[in-house]
């Protein structure tokens, strides 16, 4: 077999028993770097920029809420990616990763939801307004409670697999569908330049560099946990298998 | 597949089949919320697009498990799964008879509960519009629901949370249409955008149904 680095090694981490050496051996670098990157990030964040005119502290919890919110689109899309993979090439590390990463997406948005409220009352007044992309948050919420719903509701695990892939990818387009008839029922509070302090252009330099950082501590903090709670899953099959293996002999 | 559309309309029309029950609920959620908002004629009018439509999704969600799980439980699917008619067309037809005994008489009915909501004279033709355009559509992704669920014993709250979500667009869509209408306004983006979620879900949602049947059957 050759050594060569290719893009196709990739597939060889199907293999569970790769899976769980090649990610025990790399989850120290990744927490690591994560605490690096979420101390730097958010204690640069919330100790060293100065604070905004209009909004004072209350804007530090961008370094919060942005990389919550855009881990909690991005985990939905892993988990799409992953999902298809599993319908297409029935590799069980990739089911088993899809499920292991929707409660942190689901984590994640509620984050999101949660200090985006905190920063909204402050800043428009209220918690919660029914803006597009506060209730495009919201419905995505949904989407990730039905789909853990799904996977612990079915018993045969394959089956269970396949159905989940199936509402992932379903879910996934409704969900883009829902993105712009929300954005048709209301124009919102979000849009305008003065409250995009999420968009990269209209943030001053001294905060974009911590938010990039605190961006990177979130991916970070991501990969981190879907690894650690794909190994968890694995050894949860392996649990159940020796279980059932005992039962039959 | 016509003999399918009719066993099951005949099967939903029978006693037992939960014919009038979409109709009753519809009509119960429509008298209760004036009791919830207080009987002012002005309230109600504004929200009684969102009310109606509402309603209309929620009557269709109440006989979302039937169209699977009787079949399921006495081996019928097996044996439609493994008919010389295609499993997507037993779903599409399954989702067209669900329509026509949940979503039509909904559509049909949904004028006269707009009298109790004082829903402006201009939003009744909108109103009937409307949810002909929508229901079909609520049948359709219902119907995917119930695939997923099919299985399962209690699976009830879970095909809602599941449909529920899934639901949103339409609901948008459909709403702002009476709404619009009622108000005079221009309805042609979320009348055409409702038509669109229907014919597309009327397409793509029966492989995606079948495909969650199968791997149910297996």
């Amino acid at each position: 077999m050759s050594h060569r680095f290719s893009l196709n090694a990739l597939w060889e981490f199907a293999n569970p028993q790769k899976f769980m050496r090649t990610s025990q051996a790399v989850l120290p670098f990744f927490w690591g770097a994560t605490a690096l990157c979420l101390a730097v990030g958010l204690g640069w964040g919330f100790f060293f920029t100065p604070e905004a005119e209009n909004f004072g502290s209350t804007v530090k919890i961008i370094y919060i809420h942005v990389p919550a919110a855009m881990m909690a689109i991005n985990a939905w899309a892993m988990m799409l990616v992953t999902s298809l993979i599993w319908l297409i090439r029935r590799h069980h590390v990739s089911a088993l990763a899809a499920r292991a990463a929707a409660p942190i997406g689901l984590t994640m948005t509620l984050i999101a939801l949660v200090t985006g409220a905190i920063w909204g009352e402050p800043m428009w007044g209220t918690y919660w307004a029914w803006d597009p992309r506060l209730t495009s948050f919201l419905i995505l919420f949904l989407f990730y409670l039905g789909y853990i719903a799904l996977w612990e509701a079915i018993e045969n695990p394959d089956a269970a697999a396949d159905l989940t892939s199936v509402l992932c990818i379903v879910g996934s387009v409704f969900a883009l569908l829902s993105r712009y008839a929300v954005n048709f029922w209301n124009q919102g509070l979000h849009q305008g330049a003065s409250l995009s302090m999420d968009r990269a252009d209209h943030v001053a330099n001294v905060y974009y560099i911590p938010l990039l950082v605190s961006i990177a501590g979130f991916v970070l903090l991501f990969v981190a946990l879907v690894l650690f709670r794909t190994q968890t899953e694995i050894r949860v099959r392996r649990i159940k298998a020796l279980v059932a293996r005992e039962r039959m002999g | 597949m016509i003999a399918l559309f009719r066993r099951d309309l005949a099967l939903a029309i029978r006693a037992g089949g939960g014919f009038g029950l979409g109709l009753a609920f519809f009509l119960i959620v429509v008298v209760l919320v004036p009791f919830g908002v207080g009987p002012e004629s002005a309230i109600l009018s504004a929200i009684a697009p969102g009310i109606l439509w509402v309603g209309a999704l929620l009557a269709c969600l109440l006989s979302l498990d039937r169209i699977f799980a009787l079949d399921f439980e006495d081996g019928s699917l097996d044996l439609l799964a493994t008919a010389p008619i295609p499993l997507e067309g037993v779903v599409a037809m399954k989702a067209a008879a669900h329509w026509v005994t949940t979503g039509l008489p909904l559509t049909l009915a949904a004028p006269g509960l707009g009298l109790l909501l004082n829903l402006q004279a201009t939003g009744y033709g909108w109103l009937v519009l409307s949810l002909a355009l929508g229901t079909p559509a609520l049948s359709m992704i219902g119907t995917f629901g119930a695939a997923l669920t099919v299985g399962l014993k209690r699976g009830g709250l879970l095909l809602s949370l599941l449909v529920l979500p899934l639901y949103v667009p339409t609901l948008i869509f459909g709403a702002e249409t009476v709404s619009r209408g009622a108000d005079g306004m221009a309805t042609a983006t979320p009348l055409l955008m409702l038509a669109g979620i229907t014919l597309a879900t009327a397409a793509l949602l029966p492989f995606a149904a079948a495909a969650a049947i199968r791997i149910n059957l297996r």
